[in-house]
């Protein structure tokens, strides 16, 4: 046993309450659920090797004597984990300032709080490692198994990026802290944090969309205008796609680079964490601002309740955070529509499935804050209103939204094609409807502040609620093609609602 | 008040029970009308069970309630309307002023925009939240958050308020101008009932005293009524509260 308010004892500390709360989350608190937990693993880890074989096991041969183009492939595979990673690790960081907790009681103990505050960037970092490690591993291993064990070097390069990353997070964080303000940190960050992770694929499909006409990130990555910008083959900066190809020196410099960033940045952040809480702190107990009066309206039950829903989804800047995302991958679709106006045909057959899988999205997390996650559940439910008219208030809110994002985009659709935008609109309502019913028939009480972790509440809704948008989606594409198959996948699509709506709980 | 007008809360027989064990066990319980009701009990004797289930937020599994007649079983929406519900745990949502709270209130309840909107500034102004109107929720203090969530249960003028240890963690300042503010209710002729565990205000405030342990009554009445059974003319109520739960302990 370590001694107390020593780092080991921090780290000890941690890790019991991370296994903990990680348990509870996995097995959503029922110990019995542990076997069908580490099954369901297993099984995910299974699928994702079947799956990293039909995606990258024709490349396992590229060799280390590799061109530039392999070289730009790989670097950007490494630069999409990175901007996954970072985005985690910010998230995971704005968290801890915010985030009281414990830290009351630790800021307030005459122990070194700084050796608290290092351990847990490391846990943020190990946080995030084991995140990318548990999707991209997968990968490694199957280009390993079928193209050598040099491949193995790729979890080397992978750390390296989660380490970098996690010391990228903690000083782009401070950084806004000093210039401003904690109070306007907790939005831009929570925000930049959900860019960020879509960033680099977005920018990636624009600049496609614009060299190639398409919207294919490969295509553009290996056109002659890439390899033509590129740095040259000797630059360092290819040392993590070296790395991850095979390159043990670089992958051993890649690795050590990003350790030396990491303690340092810990060394010199983890002192001054705990006054950045505080600071943080002080926004969350600060004392109340009298803001602009506003007209005292009354309106009748359901638009009472349909304003509650809009004002408090527009004042929530974790959720604009999350729509915003949803906006930014309209964005290449958008500029596709754009792009093609009155010349070239078929961008539909892109567009509806991007807008539909959207709408699918969207409404989920909307569905989700509207029926489920209720600040003031005493209230609503003692209210002189009818059940049904609670939540068909709280499900026209949730609409009324998706057609306000969504419609300017069905507009301009029909400005290509009327049949088109006939498929959108019915296959965005299919969508949202299907993956707000799913929120419905698997609605449980819960706190707004609880909305990033809606996923584990209910697997089956979480899936399914996926599993239908794409379903939808895939059958807007083929209905746009006019490829008779899009009866089967909408077949599909009903199917799987009508099967959820069997699993959900009985009694409500 | 009418000798044959319903009484405010008219519970038989009410039940509930959680995995198999019983958290009311049978609950017999008439409040009158215009009276401050106070439910006193140890922790865990069903006194926030029991009034979750007068406000519609439990489902009891067996038993009858009336509220001024209108039985909120089978009229559950005729009975909230005229029945207001604060908690210990003030739920408000942060990101709305105590004006869009309270319209969003007078909302579910029906009131009519002008009176809702003069009620606001009156229940406002009273409970020294005036200043704070148009500010955000999300930086209240409990005491302030708790404020307004009693202007929301007050907002369409419930004939039956309950509460819920509503001064838990309030200051001394707020606590009086809750009490004030509740006893006005009472004089205006609303019903009151309210538990807590501060005997010292139950002592003071209370027409009469109803005790719960294990799910049931096992006292009722006045102070002096309460005094007359067990203890003497100045027994403090902690000590007649004490001895009737120790008795009802003993004999169970």
């Amino acid at each position: 046993m370590s001694m107390p308010g020593t780092t080991a004892w921090f780290a000890a500390h941690e890790l019991r309450l991370t296994w903990r709360e990680t348990f509870a989350m996995l097995t959503g608190g029922k110990p019995e659920r542990l076997r069908k937990v580490a099954a369901g693993v297993l099984i995910f880890i299974a699928v994702m090797h079947v799956v990293a074989y039909f995606a990258v096991g024709r490349l396992a041969d590229a060799g280390l004597d590799h061109d530039l183009r392999t070289l730009i492939a790989v670097m950007a595979g490494v630069l999409l984990s990175g901007t996954a990673v970072l985005s985690q690790a910010m998230e995971s960081v704005t968290r801890t300032f915010y985030t009281r907790s414990d830290l009351e009681l630790i800021l307030s103990s005459p122990v070194q709080a700084h050796r608290l505050f290092a351990v847990r960037i490391a846990a943020i970092a190990l946080g995030v490692s084991a995140m990318a490690l548990l999707f991209l591993g997968p990968f490694i291993n199957v280009l390993a198994w079928l193209g050598g064990v040099r491949w193995l070097g790729a979890y080397g390069v992978i750390v390296a990026v989660a380490l970098t990353a996690t010391a990228l997070a903690v000083a782009l964080t401070v950084a806004m802290f000093q210039t401003i303000g904690p109070k306007r940190t907790r939005l831009i960050a929570q925000i930049a944090a959900a860019v960020i992770g879509g960033l680099f694929v977005i920018g990636l499909q624009i600049a496609a969309l614009f060299s190639t006409g398409t919207m294919s990130r490969l295509a553009f990555l290996q056109s002659d205008t890439m390899v033509a910008l590129a740095p040259a083959m000797d630059s360092i900066l290819w040392w993590p796609a070296r790395g991850a190809l095979g390159d043990v020196s670089a992958m051993l410099a890649v690795v050590a680079s990003s350790v030396v960033l990491f303690v340092l940045t810990t060394a010199l952040y983890a002192p001054r964490f705990a006054q950045f809480v505080l600071a943080a702190s002080s926004v969350s107990r600060g004392h109340e601002v009298a803001g602009r009066a506003r007209a005292f309206r009354v309106a009748t039950t359901g638009g009472t309740l349909r304003r509650k829903e809009r004002v408090l989804i527009m004042r929530d800047p974790w959720l604009i955070s999350q729509s915003l995302m949803q906006l930014l991958y309209l964005l290449p679709p958008a500029l596709m529509l754009w792009h093609s106006f009155g010349s070239a045909g078929g961008a539909e057959i892109v567009l509806v499935p991007v807008l539909i899988m959207s709408a699918g999205q969207l409404a989920g997390a909307l569905g989700w804050l509207a029926i489920c996650g209720e600040d003031a559940p005493d209230l609503v439910m003692t209210a002189p209103v009818a059940p049904g008219q609670l939540l068909r208030a709280k499900i026209e809110a949730v609409m009324q939204c998706i057609g306000v994002v969504f419609l300017p985009f069905v507009i301009a659709i029909a400005a290509l094609s009327p049949n088109a935008a006939a498929i959108a609109a019915c296959g965005i309502a299919a969508s949202a409807g299907s993956a707000t019913a799913i929120q419905f028939w698997f609605r449980s009480q819960a706190k707004r502040n609880q909305f990033r972790r809606r996923h584990t509440s209910s697997r089956i809704a979480t899936l399914s609620e996926a599993f239908v948008s794409i379903a939808w989606a895939g059958t807007g594409a083929l209905a746009v093609a006019g490829n008779p198959i899009g009866i089967v996948t909408g077949v599909i699509a009903v199917g799987i609602v009508l099967t959820v709506r069997s699993f959900a709980p009985a009694t409500r | 008040m009418d000798r044959h007008s319903p009484p405010a809360l008219d519970v038989r027989g009410l039940r509930k029970s959680f995995d198999a064990r019983a958290a009311v066990a049978g609950l017999d319980l008439q409040v009158r009308a215009g009276e401050f009701y106070m439910l006193l009990g140890p922790n865990g004797a069903g006194k926030t069970t029991t009034l979750r289930m007068v406000s519609g937020l439990l489902q009891p599994d067996q038993g009858a309630i009336s509220i001024f007649g209108v039985d909120a079983r089978l009229d559950q929406v005729g009975a909230k309307r005229i029945v207001g519900w604060v908690s210990d745990e003030p739920m408000i949502y942060d990101k709305l002023t105590p004006s869009e709270y309270l319209a969003f209130v007078a909302g579910l309840w029906g009131v009519e925009q002008t009176v809702a909107e003069a009620r606001a500034r009156e229940l406002t102004d009273l409970l020294g939240l005036g200043k704070v109107a148009h500010a955000r929720c999300e930086s209240f203090s409990k005491g302030m958050r708790q404020k307004v969530a009693l202007a929301g249960a007050l907002v369409h003028e419930p004939r039956l308020i309950i509460l819920d240890e509503p001064l838990t963690g309030l200051d001394a300042g707020s606590a009086r101008l809750v009490k004030n503010v509740l006893t006005e209710r009472v004089r205006a002729g609303a019903t009151v009932i309210m538990t807590t565990h501060i005997l010292e205000i139950a002592e003071r405030m209370a027409d009469r005293i109803g005790v719960i342990a294990g799910g049931r009554l096992i006292a009722q009445g006045t102070l002096g009524e309460l005094r007359a059974r067990i203890g003497s003319g100045d027994t403090p109520l902690e000590e007649l509260f004490l001895a009737i739960v120790e008795k009802d302990s003993a004999a169970a």
